[in-house]
């Protein structure tokens, strides 16, 4: 028999309703409501209430059993549904008067936002499911409309969330280039109306006309490219990033500066790391270690503390040696478990991270590493002497050519440059990322990137191709490691003191999952992850206690509606894409150099 | 001297004796097949002699130089090349990278690019598929990906574990003719099979393995007519 239209209908908007009602429950949609997307007109919390039966009555229409003259109907449907836990709770809290004693996150604020200030509970709450039947049928009748024109109007509607999202911060950036008139016209508490209004028009327009006109343009210009055109505009290109990351400190102001520094520290641990599980296929759960060598490292030798050398070595050369460190401990890890295969390499180097960083809290080494007090007074990164006196001079000089979008921050202070605060700080993260994805991109297309590449697919027959696994395995490790101890060097140096609780387990876990989200084994990935992973949830500070909640919705919904990552790469796309046609080999002669 | 001599081995897994003093040889130029049925030993015979499972005694001498010490990596440049069982293809590389990877220790371009047409030649199946995935062709696409990915470092000695396992009919004569065809170019060959019947009539001599002996050793035409083994491997009775 076939079932019921409606019980679908029921089952998806009672699924969904039950995800509302969670939202309110754990406190989301009242901490929400703190910020403004449009000023004084919808908070993020209504934002992510009212997406509940607009999404319900989108999944409800989109059914195939539905008849397109009855979307409408279940679109209503679907939305009232949907509202029914919501409004379930809110008579609970009518005969449940300590209902708080258990269900600490169900406030009078937000039984107040539910039922929109009335004085009857009930009252408020019916209002709630009419509004969510009404949004339930905007909802299905959306579902109607064109793909393009429905992709340009969610597009709209992400930049203009994200935008009213971050309008304090957008505010600190634009205000010494704006009159204060002009910035008042464009943020209040939130985005103001007209400029909301502005916006989401604007780029729908603009995305429908990529879609429709620009798209195919740029795709044909880009095929009727030769070699050479094609490499100019790719130095073209890159040349013009260069430019927008050199200038990008003066532009974003301190507190942004900081939030790329900790994405590029990740960047550089992802990009590390990638060898070994993207390239390799070797799942190090424990890249923590390498981390925390660097840094330790780093802050023994330049210390002022009492845990400092008593000549303390030049920070230049004590982070040559710390990445060399780094190498030392990967390729000594790697020893033990060279045998070792998928999940039990990945327990074994699981505890490798947390020998670590035991071993810095212990009481026993408690005379070298500071126990769990750490290492104090780990001097800034600087240039000074020789070096200082080529490079001020220079940079003083295109200081003087930008002005006012200079260099500014990094300019020469009585002779030195030292990096203690996070716009200079970034220059030097750059500089690092930049070194190491070009190294990691010639790893990925060497002679020994394919010799990771058959490892990855299969060890037995990788050896039997002639492949010496034990040695590409041990490389992988060594050079994966490297970044690690890099990253750990920068981190001590940019915090100025390290404890053992900087090393934990969360750290290798953050490192994996930035790759896995931005895709397996593809650079512009790792960075694109970095950002998704570490520089959203900066930025979402005072939404801190949701952090992994958000994560691991994140994580799930990668798994499940893109498992090749944000920016996968070729192989991974070849792999996972759903498309049956064989797509074009790659230009890969690279077996016999 | 022959090609290949295996004297008396002994491996073990743990504690389990799986060959109890298995001896072979392999003069150049010839296909001989190691029959026998499941868990006799032919699997680890072809393990021992590639070098993934050392043997606590005994010795595998291939052109009279004794290659247990080598690695499993290290014998492809010396010229045994091996077809995995369960053909082993790298399901997530396209066909022509498949071959590219066949072809790792070598260094010239040229001649690899030559063999890989070669390869297509002998299987134009793979040719039509060299843009495909390995791992989203039938399985005897993949045997003959195996087979000629094997071919590619251009050894000396091809050792086959098992190349009729899982196929249909029609493509276990495809890839036995294939065998045949590799055979008359010249190269030696080490046939570990499961279909005797197929195995003794490609082959110029044969070894029985029973429980990790050899019990029985002839000309392939001879085992054909031995009744024992009619009886036990060719279902005649």
């Amino acid at each position: 028999m076939k079932e019921n239209v409606f019980k679908g209908t029921a089952r998806i908007a009672l699924i969904i309703g039950g995800v509302a009602l969670a939202l309110g429950m754990i406190g989301v949609i009242e901490a929400f409501n703190e910020r403004d997307i449009v000023s004084d007109v919808i908070t993020l919390g209504q934002v992510v209430l009212y997406a509940c039966p607009l999404i319900a009555g989108y999944f409800v229409a989109k059914r195939e059993d539905v008849g397109r003259s009855m979307v409408p109907v279940h679109g209503l449907l679907g939305g009232a549904i949907a509202a029914v836990p919501t409004f379930a709770l809110l008579y609970i809290t009518t005969i449940w008067e300590t209902i708080r004693d258990s269900f600490i996150n169900v406030s009078p604020t937000l039984i107040e936002a539910l039922s929109f200030g009335n004085e009857s509970v009930l009252a408020g709450g019916m209002r709630l499911v009419l509004i969510f039947a009404v949004l339930g049928l905007v909802g299905a009748l959306f579902s109607l409309l064109g793909t393009k024109l429905r992709a340009a109007f969610l597009q709209a509607v992400a930049w203009v969330v994200g935008i009213g999202v971050m309008s304090e911060i957008l505010v600190n950036i634009l205000r010494p280039r704006l009159t204060s008139a002009n910035l008042k016209a464009l943020f209040g508490s939130g985005l103001n109306q007209t400029p909301f209004i502005f916006l989401l028009v604007g780029i729908t327009v603009l995305s429908l006309a990529w879609q429709m006109v620009g798209k195919d343009r740029y795709q044909a210009r880009q095929a009727s490219m030769n070699a050479e055109q094609k490499k100019r505009s790719s130095i073209i290109r890159n040349v013009l990033i260069f430019c927008i990351l050199m200038i990008l400190p003066s532009v974003l102001g301190v507190y942004l500066s900081e939030i790329f520094n900790n994405v590029a520290l990740y960047i550089l641990m992802g990009l590390g790391l990638n060898i070994a599980v993207g390239l390799a296929g070797l799942l190090d759960l424990g890249y923590v270690t390498n981390f925390a060598i660097g840094a330790y490292l780093m802050a023994i030798m330049t210390s002022g503390s009492e845990y400092g050398l008593t000549t303390p070595v030049p920070f230049w050369i004590a982070l040559i040696i710390c990445t060399l460190a780094g190498m030392a401990a990967g390729f000594t890890f790697a020893l033990p478990v060279l045998k070792m295969r998928g999940d039990y390499l990945a327990i074994a180097t699981l505890g490798f991270g947390e020998i670590i960083r035991i071993l810095a809290k212990s009481d026993a080494m408690k005379g070298t590493l500071g126990g769990a007090q750490g290492i104090l007074q780990v001097p800034a990164a600087k240039i000074s002497g020789v070096a200082a006196s080529i490079f001020v001079p220079i940079l003083d000089f295109i200081n003087g050519i930008l002005g006012r979008w200079d260099l500014g921050i990094i300019g020469s202070k009585g002779g030195e440059i030292i990096f203690d605060k996070p716009p200079q700080l970034y220059y030097l993260l750059l500089a690092c990322c930049l070194l190491m994805l070009i190294i990691s991109n010639r790893l990925n297309n060497s002679r020994v990137g394919r010799r990771w590449m058959a490892i990855r697919e299969d060890e037995d027959v990788a050896a039997a191709m002639g492949i010496n696994t034990t040695s590409a395995k041990v490389i992988a490790f060594t050079l994966s490691a490297a970044s690690g101890g890099l990253a750990g060097a920068i981190f001590a140096a940019k915090l100025g003191s390290i404890f053992p609780h900087s090393f934990q387990l969360l750290i290798s876990v953050n490192v994996l999952s930035l790759i896995i989200v931005g895709g397996l084994g593809s650079l512009p990935g790792i960075v694109l992850g970095a950002f998704a992973l570490i520089g959203i949830p900066e930025l979402l500070r005072e939404f801190a206690e949701f952090r992994l909640l958000m994560y691991g919705i994140a994580l799930m919904a990668m798994m499940l509606l893109r498992p090749e990552g944000l920016w996968p790469s070729e192989a991974r796309k070849r792999e996972l894409s759903r498309d049956d046609d064989p797509p074009p080999i790659a230009a890969s002669a690279g077996a016999g150099d | 001297m022959a090609l290949l001599e295996v004297n008396d081995i002994h491996s073990y897994y743990g504690n389990i004796h799986a060959l109890k003093g298995v001896a072979l040889t392999v003069e150049e130029g010839e296909i001989v097949t190691l029959i026998g049925g499941n868990g006799a030993g032919k699997t680890t015979t072809l393990r021992t002699i590639s070098g993934l499972i050392r043997p606590r005694q005994g010795n595998v001498k291939f052109q009279g130089e004794d290659i247990i010490k080598y690695a499993p990596h290290a014998l492809v440049p010396k010229g045994v090349s091996m077809v995995p069982e369960g053909r082993g293809v790298f399901a997530k590389l396209t066909v022509e990278e498949n071959l590219e990877m066949g072809a790792f220790h070598r260094n010239d371009r040229a001649g690899i690019k030559e063999d890989i047409e070669k390869s297509y030649e002998m299987f134009p199946r793979l040719g039509e598929r060299k843009t495909q995935l390995a791992g989203t062709m039938s399985g005897g696409e993949q045997q003959m990906l195996a087979v000629t990915r094997a071919l590619m470092s251009k050894p000396k000695l091809l050792l086959m574990d098992e190349p009729s396992m899982g196929l249909a009919p029609v493509l276990v004569d495809l890839i036995f003719d294939a065998i045949i065809e590799i055979n008359k170019q010249g190269m030696t060959i080490l046939l570990v099979e499961q279909n005797a019947h197929m195995a003794l009539q490609v082959a110029n001599r044969g070894y029985v393995l029973q429980t990790g002996e050899i019990v029985l050793s002839d000309d392939a035409k001879v085992l054909q007519n031995d009744p024992t083994v009619q009886k036990a491997y060719l279902g005649i009775d």
